[in-house]
């Protein structure tokens, strides 16, 4: 039997904001599925992905109640990706680094993403397969 | 020989960066290392034929592997029968297969 893979992906971007956050989560999702086990390190606006206070909104333009615009929370998705994880046989530690969530005041994560630095990506990184940095610009 | 796989996510006809990650993949590629370029999001208009392909398709010749991700052209309705002559379609999948394998994975 192979050794277990360990990944690492680093996100910046905020929710709602960027494709690049889709993109993420994919990559975090194929590597749950997989039983891997990832770090993922959310520096700046990333670490209002796991935001507890996300809520779900109606669409009065398009005449929507918030049940039929099902509007995509990404504090959902992060649960999701660690029960996925868990579930296949592998682990997410999400990392949300301290400063920028003290910067933008958010405290309340939804449980399971944990706080850290930079020096928490430098040390993941050293004992990953391999990492991916994918940068705001 | 080092394995390099650049995931390039810009709209070529947006960014002018691309030219950059070209030119780095070419030289890379010229040194004798593995390179591929995976383009995700709007970095696959420039997968469909057109000027903007001309880079990627000179690229493959070159012996660098492009591919295009198959969700990615799907959100944008690009069929593959309009993809550059060496560019393939590809999963997602392969890309954290290139992570698992050591591989130095760069995002563009």
């Amino acid at each position: 039997m192979s050794e277990k893979k360990k990944i690492t992906v680093s996100i910046m971007d905020g929710p709602f904001e960027s494709a690049r956050t889709v993109t993420a989560m994919r990559l975090i999702d194929i590597a749950a599925t997989r039983g891997y086990d990832i770090t993922v390190f959310a520096y700046e606006g990333a670490v209002s992905l796991a935001f507890a206070k996300q809520t779900a909104h109606a669409n009065a333009v398009h005449g929507r109640d918030a049940g039929e615009e099902d509007h995509p929370l990404p504090r959902e998705w992060i649960a999701a990706l660690m029960q996925t994880a868990t579930q296949n046989g592998g682990s997410i530690d999400w990392i949300n680094c301290g400063l920028c969530v003290d910067e933008r005041g958010m405290s309340e994560s939804i449980p399971g993403p944990r706080r850290g630095s930079p020096a928490d990506l430098w040390k993941a990184a050293e004992a990953s397969d391999g990492t991916l940095i994918i940068g705001t610009r | 020989m080092a394995q390099y796989t650049f995931i390039s996510s810009r709209d070529p006809f947006e960014s002018r960066d691309c030219e950059h990650t070209m030119s780095l993949a070419s030289e890379l590629r010229r040194s004798g290392n593995e390179v591929t370029i995976f383009l995700v999001q709007n970095g696959v208009f420039g997968a469909r034929k057109s000027v903007a392909s001309q880079g990627w398709s000179k690229l493959a010749r070159e012996g660098v592997r492009i591919l295009a991700d198959t969700f990615s052209l799907k959100e944008r309705g690009i069929d593959h029968g309009r993809l550059e002559s060496g560019i393939e379609p590809a999963e997602l999948d392969l890309m954290v297969d290139h992570l698992a394998e050591g591989r130095r994975v760069i995002w563009h």
